[in-house]
């Protein structure tokens, strides 16, 4: 583990920039890891990585993507179109927890 | 560091020194069983390749043919007769209803990991942006035509097309 500086805040996180302590994570995170790749984080973005926190927060586990399509309120289309490449990772690096471990 | 400068697995140094890609941009998935068992791979590798960002084809030959086919796609079943990777044996499995029984325990199982059925698989893996295509020759065979597919199949393809969609890129075959 390896610690980053991200929206002025000393961060644990793995070798692929999952934060390794949740409750350190704020929504200036998400934007500050946003604004480092390139995105801007629209309300259709953020219904998701609300969605997939509490999930995580209820269950200690990340949804399958199955589930993230039916009960964000975002669709699986939709997912790829806001999170391109890989949006089960993706949208779960913005919103704090861990790497996400399922084949679906 | 930033996020942005977290190590990026791409490329190794293989022995001769030179600099290669490691990542996989795209990946052409035959499925040629018809049995859940035999299906549930290639939709597995194909919907996961998505979620890496990764191109998916898939293409459906023989038997396999029946898991984009309208009437059966929600149908398939597990053998219990000559699938030594089940160990139960011959008389077992030959008993009426076995199949079936085996079947709903395993779809039972699926479910539990939240893994879908396989008409929804598809539309889960068309929806993430992977593409579905049928064996032309098995088409032919079976006397089908692209009627008798699932919506989200996108087209009949010769095996000559198929390499030219995958070529560049790996292939899985199950």
């Amino acid at each position: 583990m390896t610690t980053a500086t991200i929206a002025g805040k000393d961060l644990g996180v793995d070798n692929e920039g999952f934060m390794q302590q949740p409750d350190q994570w704020d929504r200036s995170v998400a934007d500050a890891m946003a604004a480092d790749l390139g995105m801007r984080l629209t309300e259709r973005h953020w219904m998701v990585i609300d969605y997939l926190r509490n999930s995580y927060l209820e269950s200690g586990r990340a949804p399958t993507i199955r589930t993230l399509g039916k009960q964000s309120g975002v669709s699986v289309k939709e997912l790829y179109q806001l999170f391109p490449k890989g949006p089960a990772k993706l949208a779960a690096r913005l919103a704090g927890i861990p790497k996400p471990h399922g084949c679906i | 560091m930033t996020v942005a400068d977290a190590p990026v697995f791409d490329s190794v140094i293989d022995p001769t020194g030179d600099v290669r890609e490691k990542t996989i941009e795209k990946v052409s998935i035959i499925v040629s069983k018809g049995s859940l068992d035999g299906v549930y791979p290639g939709l597995i590798m194909a919907n996961g390749a998505r979620m890496e960002g990764i191109e998916a084809n898939l293409f459906f030959t023989f038997f396999g043919m029946d898991a984009i086919h309208k009437k059966r796609s929600d149908h398939l079943k597990v053998a219990t007769v000559g699938n030594p990777g089940l160990h139960i044996p011959t008389w077992l499995g030959g008993i009426p209803g076995m199949s079936g029984f085996a079947t709903g325990q395993m779809k039972k199982k699926i479910e539990e990991l939240d893994m879908p059925p396989v008409p929804e698989f598809l539309e889960l893996i068309t929806d993430s942006g992977g593409k579905l295509f049928a064996c032309k020759a098995t088409v032919d065979m079976f006397g089908l035509t692209k009627d008798d597919f699932v919506p989200q199949v996108e087209d009949v393809i010769t095996v000559g097309d198929f390499y030219a969609m995958a070529a560049g890129g790996q292939i899985i075959f199950t």
